[in-house]
């Protein structure tokens, strides 16, 4: 059942990451790109990650794409690109190249590569047979990692402030064109 | 439970290559922001891997926080973009490679 699982999750995550990479069109690669989300929240599943599997879902897919398709639809690129279209000369069969080497190195890595590196846990285990996957995190997130978790309430801050302030239309720009209906 | 790590960091390791490829080839700067989306997934899932491999929460908590930061940054990226797109109105990396507007 697990290799069933294991095996129709990383297939759909894969072939939507390929989807991301190979569709002409913006919007196909945004709803190709919520296919690879769901398919790695079944394998945060598939290993016992409950609670980043739904924020996976929840924060990715609901909100995240979302916005991506906001801006395409908003600024109105959703028109296909031209794929054919070298600008640099061999860019592309070295990026290939590149990412070949890459992948290489990565499985080789896993295949021969030494795992364990001996030190123990700091944070706590990650299964426990009687407290939930929840649980262990929530505990971990709020005494280990408290300021961290602080640090990242300013982060969203500032973000959401720098949107604003992005999004804002600067009274020294010329004024728009008329058509442009924002 | 009874699959093999390796075979996660496999998964990762291919949808991390699609990422870095479509980030290196793709010229619409919005399909490249998605790909880099597709690269911290394939971060996130070696994660928690080694979270349940090592049996240490700890995975899981930086999976916690790189999903937290993933939104902050698609916040401020996208509001670049818009702002970027709202001066001209071309979709590809290359007519904006000057940061002077």
């Amino acid at each position: 059942m697990d290799v069933v699982v294991f095996a129709v999750a990383s297939v759909v995550a894969v072939g939507g990451a390929l989807g991301v990479v190979l569709s002409r069109n913006p919007v196909h690669s945004a709803l190709m790109l919520v296919m690879t989300l769901f398919g790695v929240a079944v394998l945060f599943v598939e290993q016992e990650a409950h609670f980043l599997a739904a924020v996976q879902v929840i924060v990715y897919a609901g909100a995240i794409v979302v916005l991506f398709l906001f801006v395409i639809m908003l600024l109105g690129v959703d028109r296909s690109e031209d794929l054919g279209v070298e600008t640099l000369k061999a860019q592309r069969p070295l990026a290939g190249a590149l990412a070949l080497v890459a992948a290489l190195e990565m499985v080789l890595l896993v295949r021969y590569g030494g795992w364990v590196t001996g030190g123990a846990s700091v944070a706590g285990p990650a299964r426990d047979p009687v407290v939930p996957n929840v649980e262990l995190l929530a505990r971990s997130i709020f005494s280990r990692y408290l300021l961290a978790f602080e640090a990242t309430s300013g982060l969203l801050v500032i973000a959401v402030v720098g949107a604003v302030v992005l999004a804002r239309r600067p009274p020294s720009i010329a004024a728009p064109p008329p058509e442009e209906d924002q | 439970m009874s699959i093999d790590a390796s075979w996660y960091l496999a998964v990762g390791g291919i949808i991390f290559t699609i990422g870095a490829i479509g980030v290196l080839v793709r010229r619409n700067v919005l399909v490249m922001f998605m790909c880099i989306e597709l690269m911290l997934n394939a971060v996130n899932l070696t994660f928690v891997t080694f979270a349940r491999e090592l049996d240490d929460i700890g995975g899981q908590v930086v999976v916690f926080f790189v999903l937290v930061v993933a939104a902050a940054e698609v916040v401020v990226g996208l509001g670049i973009i818009v702002s970027i797109f709202r001066r001209r109105a071309e979709a590809t990396a290359d007519d904006i490679s000057m940061l002077k507007g």
